[in-house]
């Protein structure tokens, strides 16, 4: 017996690496994949039965907000991380605002030396694209690649300034960087508080327009295409950004996009009644613009699903709803929704699955993750696919609770999450 | 009918009986103000405190003497002279009114859903005195009292609301109450200032005044606030007045008897024109009087649906 082995039995390996799908055992040695057949031999530390559940790669969230340094009453990387098991995740992409944000190199030593202490699954760095995420002086790109970033967003913010980021892109080419852009026009949106229409006109709020978000998107697309540079849209939320994204696929442009499980799965609707764990940047659209997303994921326009995990504290969202935090968790729902709603909605199979939330993201950022073959790090879901489970506030490990899934009854359910070969979490 | 919620938050959650019940209230309390002695005991030994976020007196003062007649004790917090300066919460300042052992807060606040996020923390009553752009229940209902008591009636009524659709809470309000009641609501102002989807609530939009009115029994004219947007559509007064003021001329060009009404405060000569307000189709000051009646129903419908909860707790 090789000592710290795993065996995963019988589970329904779904890899779409390898485009496997099929009963199989995964034999896991050294943090490694070391095989996958039917009947592995060989005798193992750790024997997991997962028959009946389904084996993916680990999924890999490349839009996470995990608070520290600076806002450990919100999260830290210790609760993140761990929440990200319980959700399935094995590798999240950290963003940048913090306090201090992570701009410089000494911020990122910063960073990975508290990422050493305390993560539980793969945390891999972002910078923003300009000091402070202020918008106006870029950080040293080159030095901070060199430092272990592997892209670079002013998240929670837009670049407005076309020449800025046009030189960021033009630089993202030059040195194989990536580019992820939030893109709102804050002079469309600024003030706003949920989606433009009969909703903030029912509950007296001012709205947030889709064209805050599209047209940006628009330019964002542009720069990317003058620049000749790749460039990432982050929590795509509307059917007029799906479009634009389409077009500027069909151009050729290389453009990816990522769109968040609240996304498919709320309408503005959800708004009534003022509950602020419904209140995000962008904000939930209308039925139209949901569909659009979910038809974007089925058709590959949007690439990845990325939780765009935002924890606030209950004091946060415990107030006027003008005053309350933009932004709800995520880690620990986004596999279930996206189970509920487009497996089971009859979006994307589970290959489809597999892919948006692990290798295609993965891609994007250019790491070898999110993938099953022989060799590979060891970073794997098993979930039961029909087990139901209801969304409680007193069970999540994350520092807050501000799902906008609190009380819904979601299909899916993690039972192991193993990063490196080692198991991170086990449902009880 | 029986008053069965703790709180009024605005009139787009309540049905038409509800509403009815509070008018039928309000018209038996009426006559109260007119006695010698202008009181009941009806809330003798409650506490009602009036949260105000937001400069009002006409307001303010219509609940304070509602309360008053009610025989209930009241206290008046304004945001600016009180605790809120120095950061505390909205919800921590309601826990503080609920620990003094009030019974009804009169909210009113700059925020919309100030008052259902409240509610929703506190056991006591929350009566929604204007949130934001969102509702203003109360001058709403002193405004289809109003009507009620000059036409006989709501259902089958033509209403048209003039102004500022879109930041106005009243506006709001008198949809939600006075669709429910079975009237037929019309909306008219410049574009800009009309919201997004606003004919999803059960209204007719119009931009022309003149049309509007001929087809209108009462018009209820909003206080003209001038946000940037209608700032710049509309950079002077007297700009807005030309096209949308209420004129003695452009009443009489309908020929027929149209109801004016106002929430007050008057912008005299912007929105309205001063012979008009001052004239005999007004009912501006009644509406006023109205206001306490209705006062007192809510805040006594409120305390009983609470006093009832508790004791069958």
């Amino acid at each position: 017996m090789i000592k710290e082995s795993l065996l995963i039995k019988n589970g329904r390996v779904v890899d779409p690496v390898s485009r496997t799908d099929a009963v199989k055992d995964v034999f896991v040695s050294g943090g490694k994949i070391a095989a996958i057949s039917a009947g592995v031999g060989e005798q193992a530390s750790q024997v997991i039965d997962a028959a009946g559940c389904i084996v993916m790669p680990g999924l890999v969230d490349i839009h996470v907000h995990l608070r520290e340094p600076g806002r450990e009453d919100k999260e830290n990387v210790a609760s993140g991380t761990a929440a990200a098991a319980k959700g399935g995740v094995t590798s999240v992409l950290a963003m940048p605002n913090t306090d201090p944000p992570i701009d410089s190199v000494e911020n990122v030593a910063l960073f990975k030396r508290i990422i050493r202490c305390g993560a539980k699954v793969n945390v891999f760095i972002s910078s923003a694209i300009t000091k402070g995420r202020q918008g106006e002086e870029p950080v040293a790109f080159d030095l901070l690649k060199k430092n272990g970033v592997v892209a670079f967003s002013d998240d929670g913010a837009s670049v407005d300034s076309p020449e800025i980021l046009l030189k960021a892109l033009v630089k993202s080419r030059e040195k194989g960087f990536l580019i992820i852009c939030h893109s709102e026009d804050r002079n469309l949106s600024a003030g706003g508080a949920v989606n433009l229409g009969p909703v903030s006109t029912r509950l007296g709020l001012k709205g947030i327009s889709a064209e805050s978000e599209y047209r940006r998107v628009e330019r964002d697309i542009a720069l990317a295409a003058r620049a000749k540079a790749r460039v990432h849209i982050a929590h795509v939320s509307c059917a007029e950004s799906v479009k634009v994204i389409a077009e500027a696929k069909k151009k050729g442009i290389k453009v990816t996009a990522e769109t968040a499980p609240h996304y498919f799965s709320l309408t503005e609707e959800a708004v009534l009644g003022y509950d602020a764990n419904m209140k995000m940047n962008p904000p939930l659209r209308r039925r139209e613009d949901l569909e659009a997303v979910k038809k974007g994921l089925r058709d590959g326009i949007i690439d990845a699903i990325a939780s765009d995990h935002a924890p606030h504290t209950e004091n946060e969202k415990e107030v006027e709803f003008n005053l309350a935090e933009f932004g709800v968790t995520g880690l620990e729902t986004e596999l279930s929704v996206a189970v509920t709603e487009l497996v089971y909605g009859g979006v994307l199979d589970w290959m489809g699955l597999a892919e948006k939330m692990s290798f295609v993201p993965a891609s994007i950022l250019g790491i070898k993750k999110g993938d099953l073959r022989e060799g590979r790090d060891a970073d794997i879901v098993v979930f039961s696919p029909h087990e139901e489970w209801t969304v409680k506030r007193e069970d999540f490990v994350s520092r807050s609770a501000n799902s906008c899934f609190l009380g819904r009854r979601l299909k899916g359910r993690v039972r192991y999450t193993i990063c490196s070969g080692k198991t991170v979490y086990a449902a009880e | 009918m029986i008053w069965t919620r703790k709180d009024l938050l605005g009139l787009e959650e309540l049905n038409r009986e509800e509403i009815e019940l509070i008018l039928g209230t309000a018209d038996s309390f009426k006559e109260v103000s007119s006695r010698e002695i202008k009181k009941v005991p009806a809330l003798r030994g409650k506490t009602v405190v009036n949260l105000f976020y937001e400069p009002s007196t006409r307001t303010r003062v219509s609940f304070e003497i509602a309360a008053k007649r009610l025989s209930a004790d009241v206290i008046n917090i304004a945001a600016e002279t009180s605790s809120v300066r120095k950061g505390e919460t909205l919800l921590d300042t309601g826990r503080n009114i609920q620990a003094l052992k009030a019974d009804v807060v009169v909210l009113r606040h700059g925020f919309s859903g100030a008052a259902v996020m409240l509610a929703r923390k506190l056991d006591i009553s929350v009566v929604n005195a204007g949130d934001g752009w969102h509702e203003h229940p109360t001058q709403a209902l002193l405004d289809i009292f109003t009507l009620k008591e000059k036409l006989g009636r709501i259902e089958g009524l033509r209403v048209c609301i003039v102004g500022d659709i879109a930041h106005s809470r009243v506006a709001r309000s008198n949809i939600w109450g006075l669709t429910r009641l079975g009237a037929k609501v019309t909306v008219c102002a410049p574009k800009i200032l009309i919201p997004p989807g606003i004919e999803q609530m059960g209204v007719d939009v119009g931009c022309d005044i003149e049309e509007a009115l001929s087809k209108a029994d009462a018009v209820n004219v909003l206080r003209m606030q001038f946000e940037r947007d209608a700032r710049d559509a509309f950079p002077r007064g007297i700009d807005y007045f030309r096209k949308f003021g209420i004129t003695r001329e452009r009443l009489k060009k309908t020929g027929r008897d149209i109801i004016v009404m106002h929430p007050g405060p008057l912008n005299r000569g912007i929105e309205i024109a001063s012979d008009v307000a001052d004239g005999g189709s007004s009912v501006i000051l009644e509406q006023v009087t109205n206001g306490i009646a209705v006062r007192m129903a809510v805040l006594f419908l409120v305390s009983q649906a609470h006093d009832k909860r508790i004791s069958a707790d």
